[in-house]
């Protein structure tokens, strides 16, 4: 059953030739096609996919194996892979095949991993319920009834339910952090920078940033150490040393500063939802670290903030879908302007549209300063007060979300509440910090998240901060029923 | 009532980088449409732009021979509008924080009298491509080798007052960049164009009238018909009793008119704001003064040094330095033959400046190098050749038969100046004309004319004038 598997034991089962990758990959592929109805993948590359697993089968048999050789895993479907479809979610790349590989996607395939295909995901990764794809919602495995988050919801319902053993994600907003919440995963978005966003397709580019969506914080680590690192491509990238992510994972936590945000833990925050997250601040004191309260003063601005900053950068990234070069064109266009406003209005979806409109309001003459320029002021505000917390704690921990999966539609026609769900994990994009969600205990029988949120360039601390709770627990290997039961 | 002009005028200047400023691709000029052009030229989905550090290198020259502040950190904008040559539906530009500030530039009005321009800034872009809308079959095509071309975009203030100082301040401008190396100042090829803003007002007034913005004008003949023809325009207009309206006009040179293209009310809001895939462009002071190191001589500078190295007047050193082709294949011409600069001066102005422009070619462009030029200056000095001969000879060299003393030889063109030979000519001519020779020996002074020209029949030319005219005095005195 090596869908039950991490992809640290994945790797040691291909080395110990247990499984080749081509009899690993064919596993995951049948799975895939036997859960199709959970509509976790877009474009699923089954002729690429053992295409490349024979290759890796042929290093590993020549000795000149890596650690993640042949190992399978899913893109979310935001980046582009060469050949292949690339549709961020959107109808308006229906029929886009890529023309170049992602940074990402090429350092996945110098590690020799194994594609499997593209993750759905919310359009041009705006939602968190998946429910904002052109190509249909996804279903939490845990539940099929509620939705499993967003945007990055495609990459966190395969690894949930074992079709892909991890997968690329990408946040903006929380869009790794929530569904891996909600799905019961360890994910991960690094500080801004430390991921490459060439090949990505571009949401909110100062706040976007790529990581990785697994079942523990080890996997998260070996993912990491593939997908990190300088790119001369993108100048928003920096060149600075990578840690190897695995190599601190057991150091000690003792000593550790833990900082509470009394915002974070306000009388709004669901009860159910405090005691998990309490219970497991206990694990951390019983590992020795302390707990501090502090303040984050401007808490209650992230989410205004962030729908200026992000619908305004998105107003100007999707300019580009035009109907002219590539992507969705209207039949017949009269005019210039018809083939612009048919080709872009039949091309995005609802959500897109409504973010499109409300940035290109922030940005215009006579708005931008009471909108723009004072989001970004106040943008200021809130990094700086991150950087004063750090001078008392090591790590920010709180709940990643306030709700645990909901149910599909529930907050489908009210854009307000469904903004909400990211409330908790904004401020870390717009400061540009790390931060991670870990499963807790559940809440209802549904997975719920301890977000930790770390000083800029602490992967690693970050990471064994998280693997750490989870040699003292076993959330994180709970799995969801109906889908790990039988041998395939 | 009388008008007086207020001019302001946008300049831009194509950065001479061998790659865009945001892409690896060619910039060279002229190949197959949409053949250099790149995923990040197309505006792919997911491309990001990496900024040539080229292009800010000569963008800081460029703000140094102007005399202006170099801001140590500035931003690149995106401006957003949506057209088909513009890929990525936004253009990366500077907005609030340009690269380079307020600087001054020195223009010569036709009096002589010189004017302070002011520069009020510079800054980096990007071009955009081209739309296409011949052989298409009612479509368009779009071509994008031009789209991510570096341009400098200079910004004068309204310090203009006729369409003459609007010509005089953009050959500067012309002039310097060509000098700094930065632009190759193709004006056919779009290099080097402009937008001029022209308003006029009531003499003496302070406030200045509503200005009309003429779009891509790419001749300085057209910049001044074109503003010529705006002021008349806008006077016309006024004291017609209509008011002018703030609106982008096209100057069409055919008809010798501008007309509207669109009016503020359908100018795009183009919501600037700081491109968020580039961090701001820092400027340290250890790269400021490598930039300065590498500054060449400018025209001013060389105008100073020709007048004080080779005793020219400031007219010619002016002329000669007006460009720096120009100034350098003089200083070759005269270094490669020591020929006298004065001398010299007059050869390059006169007769070498005069068939370019009959072939409306660059010096750099000369069929005649300045190493071919040198041999016949070099004639001219040491009287082989006459003033007459010089341009017989030049001719042919032109035509390309190589250098001064083989087109002497070749075609027998040595002037002569054996006076045994010259006198026997002299006395065979004064023998046959004893009428002419009573004439002046009777007083009539200007007949003497009559004797060099026969002279110069008999010689073809090739006698030496003032010789010529010492023989005749002294034998007709005889």
């Amino acid at each position: 059953m090596p869908h039950k598997k991490s992809i640290t034991e994945l790797s040691a089962g291909l080395a110990a030739g247990e499984y080749s990758s081509v009899e690993l990959t064919e596993h995951y592929l049948k799975r895939i096609e036997k859960h199709n109805d959970l509509n976790c993948y877009i474009t699923v590359d089954q002729e690429g996919a053992l295409q490349q697993a024979s290759q890796a089968d042929a290093l590993i048999a020549s000795g000149e194996a890596g650690a993640l050789t042949g190992v399978p895993m899913a893109h979310k479907d935001i980046f582009m892979t060469e050949g292949l479809a690339t549709t961020c979610g959107s109808r308006m790349l229906e029929n886009f095949v890529a023309p170049y590989d992602a940074t990402v996607v090429t350092k996945i395939k110098q590690a020799g991993m194994v594609t499997l295909g593209k993750a759905n995901m919310d359009e041009f990764a705006m939602g968190s319920s998946n429910e904002n794809s052109y190509f249909g919602r996804v279903l939490n495995p845990w539940n099929t009834a509620t939705v499993p988050g967003g945007s990055s919801g495609g990459s966190a319902a395969a690894v949930a339910a074992g079709l892909a053993p991890i997968a690329t994600a990408t946040d903006t907003g929380g869009s790794i952090r929530q569904p891996a919440a909600l799905c019961g995963l360890t994910g991960m978005k690094p500080t801004y920078g430390r991921v490459s966003r060439w090949g990505m397709v571009a949401f909110a580019s100062s706040l976007d940033q790529a990581g990785p969506m697994a079942q523990s914080a080890e996997d998260c680590a070996l993912l990491l150490n593939a997908m990190s690192g300088f790119d001369e491509k993108d100048s928003t990238c920096m060149d600075r040393p990578v840690d190897d992510y695995s190599a601190t994972l057991n150091d000690s936590l003792k000593g550790l500063r833990i900082g509470l945000p009394r915002e974070y833990f306000s009388e709004d925050l669901d009860p159910a939802m405090r005691k998990v997250v309490d219970d497991a601040l206990k694990v951390y004191e019983g590992l020795g670290a302390q707990l501090i309260e502090i303040d984050l003063p401007n808490t209650h601005l992230s989410i205004p903030v962030y729908y200026i900053v992000a619908p305004a950068e998105c107003s100007s990234n999707l300019s580009r879908f035009d109907g002219v070069r590539y992507g969705h064109r209207c039949d017949d266009p009269k005019d210039l302007n018809d083939l612009y406003s048919r080709s872009r209005g039949e091309g995005f979806g609802a959500e897109v549209t409504r973010r499109i409109m409300i940035g290109t309001y922030a940005l215009s003459s006579g708005y931008y300063d009471a909108y723009y320029l004072k989001a970004q002021q106040l943008r200021r505000l809130i990094k700086e007060g991150f950087e004063r917390a750090f001078e008392q704690v090591d790590v920010i921990m709180g709940p990643t979300s306030p709700d645990v999966a909901f149910p599909i539609g529930a907050k489908a026609d009210n854009p307000v509440d469904m903004y909400l769900s990211d409330i908790y994990t904004i401020s870390a994009n717009l400061a540009g910090l790390p931060a991670m969600s870990i499963p807790v205990e559940q809440v209802n029988q549904l997975p719920a998240g301890l977000q930790l949120i770390g000083n800029y360039w602490s992967e690693s601390r970050l990471l064994n901060i998280a693997h750490q709770f989870q040699q003292s627990t076993a959330w994180h290997s709970q799995k969801p029923a109906g889908f790990f039961e039988g041998e395939s | 009532m009388s008008w007086e002009t207020v001019i302001g005028l946008e300049i831009h200047a194509q950065l001479a980088t061998d790659s865009k400023i945001f892409s690896a691709s060619s910039t060279a000029y002229g190949a197959e449409p949409n053949k250099q052009a790149s995923i990040i030229d197309l505006g792919m989905p997911g491309v990001l732009p990496v900024l040539n550090e080229k292009a800010v290198a000569m963008a800081v020259k460029f703000g140094l021979a102007i005399d202006a502040e170099i801001a140590p950190r500035s931003v690149f904008a995106r401006k957003n509008y949506f057209y088909p040559d513009l890929p990525k539906g936004y253009q990366i530009s500077q907005f609030e924080l340009p690269i380079v500030g307020l600087g001054k530039l020195e223009i010569e009005l036709e009096s002589g009298q010189k004017k302070v321009i002011g520069v009020t800034r510079a800054h980096l872009e990007e071009d955009a491509g081209k739309s296409l809308h011949e052989d298409f079959d009612g479509m368009t095509g779009i071509d994008l080798n031009r789209a991510g071309t570096p341009l400098l975009e200079i910004v004068s203030e309204p310090e203009m007052a006729n369409a003459k100082e609007a010509v005089a301040y953009m050959k500067k401008i012309h002039s310097l960049v060509r000098y700094l190396g930065i632009c190759d100042g193709n004006m056919q090829e779009g290099s080097f164009r402009c937008d001029a803003n022209v308003s006029v007002r009531p003499a003496g007034q302070e406030e200045f009238g509503t200005r009309a913005e003429i779009k891509n004008i790419n001749s300085f003949r057209f910049v001044e018909r074109a503003i010529n023809h705006e002021v008349n325009r806008q006077i016309d207009l006024i004291e017609d009793g209509g008011t002018v309206v703030q609106e982008t006009r096209l100057y069409d040179p055919d008809r010798d008119e501008t007309r509207s293209m669109r009016s503020k009310e359908e100018a795009n809001d183009y919501r600037y704001f700081p491109d968020p895939d580039l961090l701001p462009v820092e400027i340290t002071p250890e790269f400021l003064s490598q930039m300065r190191e590498q500054l060449p001589e400018l025209p001013e500078q060389k105008k100073q040094r020709f007048i004080e190295q080779y005793s020219l007047s400031e007219y010619d050193a002016s002329a000669l330095t007006s460009n720096r082709a120009t100034a350098e294949y003089y200083e070759e011409a005269i270094k490669l033959e020591a020929t006298d600069p004065k001398l010299t001066a007059n050869w390059v102005m006169g007769e070498l400046s005069a068939a370019l422009n009959e072939h409306n070619l660059d010096i750099e462009s000369s069929p005649v190098s300045a190493e071919l030029f040198a041999t016949l200056v070099k004639r001219i000095e040491d009287q082989t050749l006459s003033g007459k001969l010089a341009k017989e000879v030049f001719e042919y060299m032109w035509q390309g038969e190589g250098d001064a003393d083989t087109i002497i030889e070749k075609r027998g063109l040595k002037q002569i100046t054996d006076s045994g030979a010259l006198e026997e000519i002299i006395v065979g001519i004064l023998k046959d004309s004893p009428d002419q020779v009573a004439q002046f020996k009777a007083g009539n002074d200007k007949i003497i004319g009559f004797f060099v020209g026969k002279v110069m029949q008999q010689t073809k030319g090739k006698a030496n004038p003032v010789q010529v005219n010492e023989l005749l005095q002294k034998l007709l005195q005889a």
